[in-house]
């Protein structure tokens, strides 16, 4: 008897803990579903409708925030940062994990001190410089940047991946006469593939969420959601459907690819230092 | 293993070795071109790293100077900078509410982190449903979080006042004051990063060997007694990373601030990034700015280093009671 009350509590613990986590999400759909006639007068009775949603993605509002424009802007140098870092991280990791030379430690010790660095302390003396050489408010520059947060992880959880992976197979496979190039692409890479799909996943989110690279580092053409959510924020009476609206179309693509590497997480939040 | 790159585990043998075993080698490769091989392979990675290091030791040097957009040609200050920042009141001011962030959301993260993990590994039905959005929160961008908050949080017509109106507890001025914006804000950062905790708390519980648990059982020991000697040391190194995690990103907090109060009221939110956002592109003292984020990128720099180590002596002693 006292088991089962005991484990009631805990479940309602529980429950008033996802309500914290998730009440604001709904909240968020509630309020981008209301019409701004009736914004402010009731909190629960209005008749829904979507035109905030047209608002955001359409032409955008009244002062013109171009908001699927940052929507595209976003998909770019996100999945741009990803390709990047996966080309130049995926040798990097190997290296690292199959050799033990000088300069390897160093290296990897250099990236994930871009992990913990505060990002001003790079983007700052980047926004003067990216002035001078016409970096400023383009693709290449938010892609370039963006490696701090995509590179040390895809290099981290890689190298932790291809280390789990018995170096037999590889061995085997020279000995079949591969050369090292082949064993790399035709026996590790295929072997480690989840992990690359997972962290690929992971980095986009980050990459997707950042905040203070677009923010000091774009202005117009380059600008992505996180910052465009803001614009709708502004003004005098500010356009709470609107701004509830842009978020939550903002939020999708992260939430949903979430979903997809839920087993991976452990692994790519803690840059390999916990592995279930 | 200093001069060349000594294979680890794998005998890179460019002709087979294995004399009889299998077909020859396609061709052989000199041995001088094996040991370059891993230095080719992370040559494009430490060019990046490069790319990003430059702005670095061009902001370090920077700050030797009085570089600002109202002084086109600066005067070589030498570390003036650094004197000015140490000798002003508003350094320290940022420094107290930088600590004071970190370490109240670290510390309710940790705690909420853990227990609401402990209340998953019970595993009831209740508990395998909410797992699956147990993320959620996290995958948001703290600025669309902060954004969220704002929303709900306003005085007059957000949602949470709404709510609390029936307990007599309505129109809390939120972000109006200073202790309420900095509390506030933790509870943002709350909001977005305690699933981060306690997604590493539970795949700590769920790697935790059976056996220690099955003798203090036999021996009938109480719920406590276990979680007190047998649980929480062997979790520890788990939490540790999602505290070292936690602490060394609230540091350097800037999205959830920026959205919700920009530092204000007065300077109460006013950590170090803002302070240095609002110095080097607001102010476009650009000098004083990055000194502001070199001060920042040290003492991040030294925690970091002491909580790792401390972290390597915790899982050592994790693995002894495991056994």
């Amino acid at each position: 008897m006292k088991r089962g009350l005991l484990s009631v509590v805990a479940d309602l613990a529980l429950i008033a803990y996802f309500v914290f986590a998730l009440f604001p999400v709904a909240w968020m759909v509630v309020l981008s579903l209301k019409p701004t006639n009736e914004l402010f007068s009731t909190y629960f009775s209005f008749t829904p409708t979507l035109d905030s949603y047209r608002t955001v993605l359409g032409a955008g509002d009244d002062q013109g925030v171009p908001f699927l424009r940052f929507f595209v802007n976003s998909l770019v140098v996100s999945l741009g940062a990803v390709a990047l870092s996966l080309v130049i991280g995926l040798p990097a990791a190997y290296a690292a994990a199959r050799w033990r030379f000088r300069g390897s430690e160093n290296l990897m010790f250099t990236l994930l001190s871009f992990r913990f660095a505060p990002e001003l302390t790079v983007i700052i003396p980047l926004f003067v410089l990216y002035q001078q050489l016409g970096l400023f408010d383009t693709y290449v520059g938010m892609v370039w940047v963006l490696q701090l947060v995509t590179l040390p992880l895809i290099v981290w959880i890689m190298r932790s991946y291809f280390s789990d992976l018995s170096p037999e197979l590889e061995q085997a496979a020279l000995l079949d006469g591969y050369t090292r190039k082949q064993a790399f692409f035709k026996v590790a890479l295929p072997l480690v593939k989840p992990g690359i799909a997972a962290v690929s996943l992971l980095a986009f989110i980050f990459a997707w969420n950042n905040f203070v690279f677009p923010l000091i580092l774009t202005s117009s053409n380059a600008q992505t959601v996180t910052v465009g959510a803001l614009s709708f924020l502004g003004g005098d009476r500010p356009k709470y459907n609107l701004t509830a609206a842009a978020a939550l179309v903002s939020v999708i693509p992260p939430l949903l690819l979430a979903l997809t590497i839920q087993r991976y997480l452990v692994r790519g939040l803690s840059f390999g230092a916990v592995k279930s | 293993m200093p001069g060349r790159a000594a294979p680890v585990p794998v005998a890179d043998h460019g002709a087979a070795s294995g004399a009889g075993t299998g077909k020859r080698a396609a061709r052989a490769v000199p041995a001088w071109r094996r040991s370059l091989r891993p230095y080719l392979l992370i040559v494009p990675a430490l060019l990046l790293t490069g790319g990003i290091l430059y702005p670095f030791g061009l902001g370090l040097y920077y700050t030797l100077f009085d570089f600002a957009a109202s002084k086109p040609q600066p005067d070589l200050v030498g570390l003036g900078n650094y004197r000015r920042i140490f000798t002003q009141p508003a350094f320290w001011d940022s420094a107290r509410v930088t600590v004071a962030y970190a370490v109240g959301a670290a510390a309710v993260e940790t705690v909420l982190g853990v227990a609401v993990a402990l209340l998953l590994h019970r595993s009831s039905l209740v508990g395998r449903v909410l797992e699956k959005v147990l993320i959620l929160p996290l995958m948001i961008a703290p600025v669309i979080a902060a954004i969220m908050w704002k929303l709900m949080l306003q005085p007059s017509v957000g949602v949470i006042n709404h709510l609390l109106e029936p307990f007599g507890l309505g129109g809390v001025q939120w972000t109006d004051t200073p202790t309420g914006a900095l509390l506030s804000s933790i509870a943002v950062d709350v909001w977005v990063y305690t699933p981060f905790v306690a997604i590493l708390a539970l795949a700590g519980l769920r790697s935790l060997p059976a056996s220690p648990f099955e003798a203090a059982a036999v021996d009938g020991a109480g719920w406590w007694f276990t979680f007190r000697r047998l649980t929480l040391p062997m979790l520890w190194p788990y939490v540790l990373v999602a505290v070292i995690f936690r602490f060394m990103d609230s540091l350097k907090v800037f999205d959830i601030i920026y959205a919700l109060t920009e530092g204000g009221p007065g300077d109460s939110t006013m950590v170090l990034q803002i302070r240095a956002y609002l110095e080097a592109i607001r102010f476009q003292r650009y000098s004083f700015g990055i000194s502001y984020m070199i001060v920042l990128w040290a003492v991040v720099y030294l925690v970091t280093m002491v909580l790792v180590r401390y972290l390597g002596r915790i899982q050592n002693r994790a693995a002894e009671v495991a056994r």
